[in-house]
């Protein structure tokens, strides 16, 4: 338990906190955890959420920006009126907790089916694709200059990065091979303008009320690249939860997603955005591959992790509904 | 040969025991982890009752398209190197409708409930 470490943290750096409570264990994997737990404080109790990568557990990932990197980027998008939580304190070795960040808790929904299906959302359900398309406007303006270290990538880059974790695999998927020939055929270019890119912006990272959207999560695959990379993952099937006539997320239209982009002042690409959502499908399907590989290879035999894997063939016909799309 | 009942009865019979009999007796995260291993059982009684069938066609197509004989793994293998290479396209005759024969098989087992493969079920081919 962490309880005494974080309780000695909290009165280190917020003035007159008295301790913790209620400290419980939300999710993640061996490398990267997160906590919530409420600070003791005699103005009122504080939400709060830790997210830390444990010692001895430093090194991310090498498409991982680093949790340091996070915490820049969500206290960057705090401050840019992007909804985001408040970053509260960052990990220093005096608190013997590993490296990571303590942020404020938003309260709301991320559970996708659960925002899509559920009444209390109803009310802001219609509003989503164009909010979700002003939010990524707004995160796509955050100040270059003042960003953390991020890889830079293009279209080309990540097709060849995808092929070799495919070829890793030694799993042969002619549908993927089609969708990989289709990418390089019709690769874009290297984008006119280079933005800050989420990486994993979608339902399911995002914290949404009943007025809709209060917070972005999962920065830990931000980059630089092309914005309309963020675009086409939002639309990528998968994270429509069965909602598939509306491509933005499962809340509604293309059109209203970038009516809503556009209204905050940023141009879309439409075109990019589909060679985009093409590449997200097949970055969806390889990643399960590698939950496939993890399951069998890993210390991760989970039953979860198992049928993770065989969640790779929603992507084969998905990318045939792109590519080869059937009449009706 | 192997005696009965078959493969396919007995794992069916483990499901619907954890479902109805153990399903109702837990909650939380237990609760969560018996549903991931009732869906998998499921898939495994779906695969064993539709792979032979959907094997033998996919092997059958997967002949006349590429002109050679093989296991249906090697011959998907010969495939997916041959779209690599740029051999074979959506405009070699057969490979969309092959692509979309196994996939439809595939979607069968791993998820039927999916909406995109509803949706394509419902439509004439």
């Amino acid at each position: 338990m962490i309880e005494a470490e974080l309780s000695r943290s909290v009165q280190r750096w917020c003035p007159g906190a008295t301790g913790v409570a209620g400290v419980a264990r939300l999710s993640g994997g061996a490398s990267q955890e997160t906590w919530r737990f409420d600070i003791a404080h005699p103005d009122g109790v504080i939400g709060a959420i830790l997210r830390r990568a444990p010692k001895g557990y430093g090194a991310a990932p090498t498409r991982a920006a680093g949790l340091a990197a996070e915490a820049q980027l969500m206290q960057l998008a705090f401050e840019a009126g992007v909804p985001s939580p408040r970053v509260m304190h960052v990990l220093v070795p005096d608190d013997d907790l590993g490296t990571g960040f303590v942020m404020q808790r938003v309260e709301g929904e991320t559970i996708a089916r659960k925002i899509l299906r559920d009444d209390e959302f109803a009310a802001a359900r219609p509003h989503l694709a164009r909010q979700i398309g002003a939010v990524l406007a707004g995160l796509h303006r955050l100040p270059q200059d003042r960003l953390p270290e991020l890889r830079h990538m293009t279209a080309a880059k990540e097709i060849s990065d995808f092929e070799r974790d495919y070829r890793s695999l030694d799993w042969p998927k002619p549908v993927f091979e089609l969708a990989l020939r289709w990418l390089r055929d019709h690769d874009p270019g290297p984008s006119a303008e280079e933005t800050l890119v989420h990486g994993d912006f979608r339902n399911g990272n995002l914290i949404i009320g009943a007025d809709g959207v209060r917070a972005v999560l999962d920065w830990e695959l931000a980059h630089l690249g092309d914005p309309m990379e963020d675009l086409g993952w939002v639309c990528v099937n998968s994270w429509r939860f069965g909602e598939i006539d509306k491509p933005a997320g499962g809340f509604g239209s293309r059109e209203e997603l970038f009516a809503g982009y556009e209204s905050a002042g940023r141009k879309c690409d439409p075109s990019r955005v589909k060679f985009w959502e093409v590449m997200g499908t097949l970055r969806w399907g390889i990643m399960c591959g590698g939950m496939m590989q993890r399951f069998r290879e890993g210390p991760d035999h989970s039953m979860e992790r198992a049928m993770i894997g065989r969640r790779a063939s929603e992507t084969e016909i998905d990318l045939l509904r792109l590519l080869a799309p059937r009449g009706s | 040969m192997q005696d009965e009942p078959t493969p396919i009865e007995l794992t069916k019979s483990v499901a619907d025991f954890l479902r109805h009999d153990i399903a109702p007796l837990i909650s939380g995260h237990q609760a969560f982890k018996l549903r991931v291993a009732v869906n998998i059982l499921d898939l495994v009684t779906r695969q064993l009752t539709r792979e032979e069938g959907s094997d033998a066609a996919e092997v059958e197509r997967l002949r006349a398209l590429l002109g050679m004989d093989g296991s249906v793994t090697e011959l998907n293998r010969a495939l997916a190197e041959r779209i690599a290479k740029g051999e074979v396209d959506l405009a070699t005759p057969g490979l969309a409708e092959h692509l979309w024969a196994a996939t439809m098989d595939k979607l069968a087992v791993d998820q039927p409930n999916y909406a995109s493969y509803k949706r394509e079920l419902g439509r004439n081919p």
